[in-house]
């Protein structure tokens, strides 16, 4: 069994919530105390039913406004998978946190309203899993029972949406008829789709192979050093770590960047047991044949295939900060480990988030999205967003209120 | 990768994060389940080191003798170092006030000892076993949770935390809550503890012991309890699910003397966890509002 992270992107008029609810009330995924308090807090729709919408709602101002604000982690599991949902807000306002939920999640689910089609939100959220590589697109077409079930109706709103996957590049995608509300193909197939044959939400769910991008050559962010310094492990020195990318084994060539100082593999360990190669994803403490000197922040990387090093850089940005993105100002850039002074130099443009198109000479706010040119006090370690988005990916962090205020995805080298 | 795994190999890199990132760090030990495998992903994030960081338990007065039994003995197994916080130096100290009357916990009171010992020792960042599954404010805390000068949360002033890069940077004064296993669920830690064989204090396996009934809910007839005439005393076959002070967490009926008994009455439960916590029963919004005044 293994884990799938989705975010669903939409808002309350779409059934985002209700989706959510009823995905984890058709798989038995709520108890019966978190009922009764649904029921105490007795919200209704207006057909008499429970508000499923509820559940996903966790703070008092959210319950006071019936929206939600934040991002909200949501767990189920069946049989095949276990299943953690990013359950983040849909409106423009809160596309930071939209931006948030989606850089935790492998699939994106994007809702559209059967009587809408593609609208500019539709627009909005598939740019934005297309800026932050999500593995796959799934388009649910919801409230199939307001257009009576209706083939054509579907059939229309999936190529307008070709279209627009072709223009954002996005080539994972998939699509279900669904009705949130009345249940049909979010748990079980419906009778009254008998025209789609594909399969119904959560068995597509449960199955959607994501295969991890192959190839993509090693990283080992420094994390910590074990240094036991007993009498009997003197000479122990260990790099902890998480593995990034395939490949990490034994003997292999390593470079310690951003020093360059080579190396090699001299053992891999998890849990004080011996691996003879490690896997993407894995924590664990590796040595090296050689004594050198490394510390956190360092990447040790394949010296076959190593990372890019470099002090100027182009990134697409996202801002979360209340406060404008100011080109004059020191802020800090932490990508993995690694904690480094840079200035945005340039905003190179802003992005309307709507219809992508390119906006020079503005400002960059909350919630929005640009490019910017990059420049950093040290050598920075990463890989292009193209090539690997797991090394290209940094958070910006004002050092005078220590807040995180934005994120980067490295695209070119300046 | 297997969800396991895949859920080791994070908590173990947020621990590694805790230790790399902060100068005076701490592991809130409270002798439960989730604390308890807290412990063993330091182990195996950490050895063959020490641990960057003490064990630090807030003691109510009020525990099972089962927990603290049993948090002495891995505190030698594993030769780390415990600190203990009490809540009764706090109310003889006068900074808490001791509740009165049939339903008196002195789970409240422990958010002034915990803020009490992060002062007193200088913790800039505490680790804890609580899970974004158990309650609805906590599917919203994030991994690094931030706390002012005066322990409080505020959840409108959460940072976003993007991918797995943890911003750890605080002003003098604030900490960071750290929460290792936010996305485990309940189901999952106990497979983890049947994987892992990681032993737990008597009291999460059926046994036999006198209860009262008390709101609903079979409690411990505990020396700490008020129990009138009225009251009812019985004999029953229990364990406990979640593990807190005597005076907030109820008991289950239950004959699960195994692991494998306790993981099939989990999943076939239809009560969540919490739901045997009195603590959370108070209003809509109980944790919610106690996290903003700095429990867990």
């Amino acid at each position: 069994m293994n884990i799938l992270k989705f975010i669903t992107a939409g808002s309350v008029d779409d059934g985002k919530s209700t989706l959510i609810g009823r995905l984890l009330y058709d798989t038995n995924s709520i108890l019966d105390d978190q009922l009764e308090a649904i029921k105490k807090a007795n919200r209704k729709n207006n057909d008499g039913t429970v508000d499923l919408a509820i559940l996903t709602d966790g703070l008092k101002a959210e319950r006071e406004q019936g929206i939600t604000i934040d991002v909200a982690y949501k767990y189920f599991q069946t049989e095949k998978r276990k299943f953690i949902i990013a359950d983040a807000p849909g409106h423009i306002q809160y596309t930071r946190n939209m931006v948030t939920g989606a850089s935790n999640s492998d699939l994106i689910i994007i809702l559209v309203d059967a009587r809408k089609g593609v609208i500019e939100q539709t627009k909005r959220h598939s740019f934005l899993a297309k800026l932050l590589s999500l593995k796959k697109v799934l388009v649910c077409i919801n409230k199939m029972d307001m257009v009576d079930y209706d083939q054509a109706v579907f059939e229309s709103i999936k190529q307008d949406y070709l279209k627009l996957a072709e223009r954002l590049e996005i080539k994972e995608l998939d699509f279900i008829p669904v009705s949130a509300l009345k249940g049909d193909n979010i748990v079980h197939k419906s009778d009254r789709l008998t025209w789609y044959d594909g399969a119904s939400l959560l068995d597509y769910l449960e199955n959607v192979d994501l295969e991890e991008r192959k190839n993509q050559p090693w990283r080992f962010p420094v994390q910590w050093i074990v240094r036991p310094q007993t009498d009997d492990l003197h000479d122990y020195r260990g790099y902890a770590g998480r593995v990034l990318g395939e490949g990490l084994k034994l003997g292999e060539e390593v470079i310690v960047l951003p020093s360059g100082t080579r190396s090699a593999i001299k053992a891999i360990e998890i849990n004080q047991e011996q691996l003879v190669q490690a896997e993407n994803g894995q924590s664990v403490i590796i040595h090296l044949a050689d004594d050198i000197d490394i510390s956190r922040g360092d990447i040790i990387v394949s010296a076959a295939q190593p990372a890019l090093t470099e002090r100027n850089f182009e990134a697409n940005i996202c801002w979360f900060d209340n406060k404008v993105l100011d080109t004059t100002q020191v802020y800090l850039l932490q990508n993995h480990t690694a904690l480094t002074k840079i200035k945005i130099a340039d905003i190179l443009h802003k992005y309307d988030v709507n219809t992508q198109e390119q906006l020079f000479g503005e400002e960059i706010k909350l919630n929005d999205i640009g490019k910017v040119a990059v420049k950093a006090a040290q050598d920075v370690v990463f890989d292009l967003h193209k090539d690997f988005p797991e090394n290209s990916q940094a958070i910006i962090i004002d050092p005078r209120t220590n807040l995180t205020v934005g994120a980067l995805m490295i695209e070119s080298i300046a | 990768m297997d969800y396991l795994d895949h859920l080791e190999a994070e908590a173990i890199y947020i621990l590694r994060e805790v230790a790399g990132q902060f100068e005076n760090p701490a592991l809130l030990f409270s002798g439960g389940k989730d604390s308890i495998t807290l412990v063993h992903l330091a182990k195996k994030a950490f050895r063959p080191g020490k641990f960057p960081f003490p064990l630090v338990h807030i003691d109510t007065g009020h525990n099972f003798p089962e927990t603290i039994e049993f948090r002495d003995w891995l505190v030698e197994q594993t030769g780390e170092r415990l600190i203990v916080g009490l809540v009764q130096d706090s109310i003889d100290e006068g900074k808490a006030v001791e509740q009165k009357g049939k339903n008196a916990s002195r789970n409240a009171l422990q958010t002034v000892t915990l803020l009490d010992t992060i002062e007193k020792y200088g913790f800039d960042a505490c680790i804890g076993g609580a899970r974004r599954d158990e309650e609805k404010a906590r599917a919203k805390e994030r991994i690094f949770s931030v706390r002012d000068e005066f322990g409080q949360w505020d959840p409108k002033r959460q940072r976003p935390e993007l991918w797995n890069i943890l911003n750890g940077k605080i002003h003098k004064g604030e900490n960071v809550r750290v929460f290792p296993i936010s996305n485990w669920t309940e189901l999952d830690v106990w497979n983890y503890i049947k994987r892992e064989k990681i032993a737990l204090p008597s009291i999460y396996f059926s046994h036999e012991r006198e209860v009262v009934w008390r709101n609903g809910q079979w409690m411990a007839a505990a020396p700490c309890l008020q129990i009138d005439e009225e009251d009812v005393v019985e004999h029953k076959s229990v364990r406990f699910r979640t593990v807190g002070d005597m005076t907030c967490t109820a008991a289950v009926d239950s004959v699960a003397t195994e692991l494998d008994d306790i993981i099939t009455e989990i999943k076939a439960s239809t009560v969540s966890e919490r739901g045997a916590r009195m603590d959370d029963k108070v209003s809509e919004a109980a944790m919610e509002e106690r996290k903003k005044q700095g429990y867990f």
